[in-house]
């Protein structure tokens, strides 16, 4: 059993099958919509812990990625006639570029210094989403061109639901990949300790560039996606709260962990829905719900319930 | 002349209030190697309070204190009900129940007071001074010289009482200050009420000039925490120098370059410090160990 689930094609499978078996329980179009979200918010949480869970290097700039994708299929077609699908490549190839360049000097800082660093980025592109009203809108956004593949018109919450759902699987299947692979045995041993990797023979520089770049294309495709999805784009999902939003999803589900990036993309994309039942007390609630999983669950929901499960197994 | 003079005096004035959160974050990090995101809270608990205070007929001066004394139990309560209680764990999940924190105190602010901007009247008139070709607000001379009151009693504070130095020597190693008989976790308790009662102050001086609402914490905490960085993590003086350094890169930043990027100029320079200084202005040189 235990081998079973360590193998790197069982993750992407159970989420598979949560797709798949939740699609059963939808009561409304409402729902689908919600799940969507919950599957695009994974996909981005899942890029951003390979970065902080495996190797250990906060980024408090996601959201920036983020932006820079949702933004690419919103300009992009309305500018240049470009399909959305392209545009949303172009997205990813811009992000990889992006993060690529600006990778180098900020990782090599570390811990708070970084998480600095990544929020002075992640403003800077957010700043300039708003403040260029020529291209982007400004704070209003922008209207996004309905996605059409092949003279079809994707539209419909359920349909969105198939298409989110499918991309988080290759998502965590790719995740899963790069996690059991040379890359990946690099990471962790970078994250115990980078001196003890260096004299291993690992090339830590590079290693943290691969898995940061990574992280940001997830990022970017995550925003291309959504933004297709609400058929509208404003600057707020580029913004720094998102950022940290992503960050405290990464932590509330577990670093490390792909099934936990799940765990902790539903919690905060779920509970403000059904928090928003108490009104002013919202806030209150989901603050308290979060300060109580981490005190309870400090190493995060899936692993600190995966140690607990297997410790009762041996008794 | 005058231009540049007025644009520093305003820019001192809002580092004055990003220095006082630096410093609350230097303080509590020191102690427990917490990141506190909350910190920008007590600043809006400090103004809230003195605000709705005042509006029911107290007397400035006692609704300042009350603030204040509100904010010193709210910092006792974070750190007794949710640091506590998760001693032991990473920073990150210690820094997440911090922003855990800060959510829920925004939102018991929403339901305590309301969702709507409040000021408050200038303690000294809102007649400007000359000075140079400047003009320069009372108020802020009530910022800059309540900050500095601040630092000159947490220097002799820590210099000069027993407590202080029992800070310090749980900063410096908490296992080497328990083995003397120094008690960490009232240490660690203290930090958080002091932190709390400096965010207070700040946000009861800078309300009349900036006002204040439910929302305004978050992002005083980013900008006291990029403050701090640029000084120096746990760096009392890199705090202050980092807040000052911020305001004024926002102010010469919006009147001279462009009022729309001016957090962006000020985030540019803070990129660059740190790519030529990773461990930040005053900070030392770190080595990994092995």
């Amino acid at each position: 059993m235990g081998r079973l689930l360590s193998h790197r094609l069982a993750v992407p499978l159970v989420i598979a099958l949560l797709v798949v078996a939740l699609s059963f329980a939808m009561p409304s179009n409402f729902y689908y919509r919600v799940a969507a979200l919950v599957w695009i918010s994974a996909l981005a949480v899942i890029g951003l812990n390979l970065l902080m869970g495996y190797a250990g290097q906060v980024s408090l700039g996601h959201a920036g990625f983020f932006g820079i994708g949702a933004y690419a299929v919103a300009v992009l077609p309305a500018q240049f006639g470009l399909h959305p699908l392209v545009a949303a490549l172009l997205g990813a190839f811009a992000t990889a570029a992006l993060a690529f360049l600006v990778g180098r000097p900020i990782l090599r800082l570390k811990g708070h210094y970084l998480a600095v660093a990544t929020l002075g980025f992640g403003i800077l592109i957010a700043m300039t989403i708003s403040n260029e009203a020529w291209l982007t809108g400004g704070p209003d956004g922008m209207p996004v061109e309905r996605l059409t593949l092949f003279g079809w018109r994707v539209r419909g919450a359920d349909t969105w639901y198939w298409i989110t759902g499918g991309l988080l699987v290759i998502g965590a299947w790719i995740a899963c990949n790069l996690v059991a692979s040379p890359t990946g045995r690099a990471l962790r041993a970078l994250h115990d300790s980078e001196v003890a990797a260096r004299v291993a023979g690992i090339d830590v520089a590079r290693a943290k560039l691969t898995v940061f770049v990574i992280s940001a294309v997830y990022a970017s495709v995550a925003g291309s996606t959504l933004a297709l999805l609400n058929g509208f784009v404003t600057p707020d999902k580029a913004n720094f709260l998102h950022s940290i939003e992503l960050v405290t999803m990464v932590v509330l589900g577990g670093m490390g962990s792909v099934l936990g990036s799940l765990a902790g993309a539903a919690i905060l994309v779920v509970l403000p829905q059904v928090l928003t039942g108490f009104h002013d007390y919202e806030h209150m609630i989901l603050g308290l719900i979060m300060m109580v999983i981490m005190i309870v669950l400090r190493a995060g929901i899936v692993p600190s319930l995966a140690a607990l499960f297997k410790g009762r197994w041996k008794k | 002349m005058p231009e540049l003079l007025q644009f520093c005096v305003s820019g001192l004035t809002v580092g004055a209030v990003y220095a006082l959160v630096a410093l609350g974050f230097t303080i509590i990090y020191n102690a427990s190697d917490v990141v506190n995101f909350a910190q920008g809270e007590f600043v809006m608990i400090g103004g809230m309070t003195t605000v709705f205070a005042t509006a029911a007929g107290v007397p400035l001066p006692l609704a300042a204190l009350g603030a204040v004394l509100v904010a010193m139990v709210v910092g006792l309560l974070l750190h007794r009900l949710a640091i506590e209680p998760a001693r032991g764990a990473s920073p990150v999940t210690l820094i997440i129940i911090t922003i855990g924190a800060s959510i829920f105190l925004r939102g018991l602010a929403q339901v305590v007071f309301d969702k709507q901007f409040h000021s408050l009247p200038a303690f000294s008139g809102n007649t400007p001074i000359r000075f140079g070709g400047a003009a320069i607000l009372p108020q802020s001379f009530w910022v800059l010289g309540g900050a500095a009151v601040i630092v000159a009693v947490l220097w002799a504070f820590f210099n000069r009482t027993l407590i202080g130095k029992a800070v310090l020597a749980t900063a410096a190693n908490r296992l080497a200050a328990r083995l003397v008989g120094i008690n960490t976790s009232f240490v660690m308790g203290l930090s958080f009420v002091m932190s709390a009662a400096i965010g207070a102050v700040a946000g009861i001086l800078v309300t009349p000039i900036t006002l204040t609402s439910y929302d305004v914490g978050m992002l005083l905490a980013l900008k006291g925490f990029a403050a701090a960085m640029l000084g120096g993590m746990g760096n009392p003086l890199g705090a202050v120098v980092g807040g000052l350094a911020v305001g004024l890169l926002e102010a010469l930043g919006a009147g001279y370059i462009s009022s729309t990027y001016k957090d962006a100029i000020a985030f540019i320079v803070i990129l660059i410090v740190l790519f030529a200084l990773p461990g930040g202005l005053f900070g030392k040189a770190s080595v990994e160990r092995v």
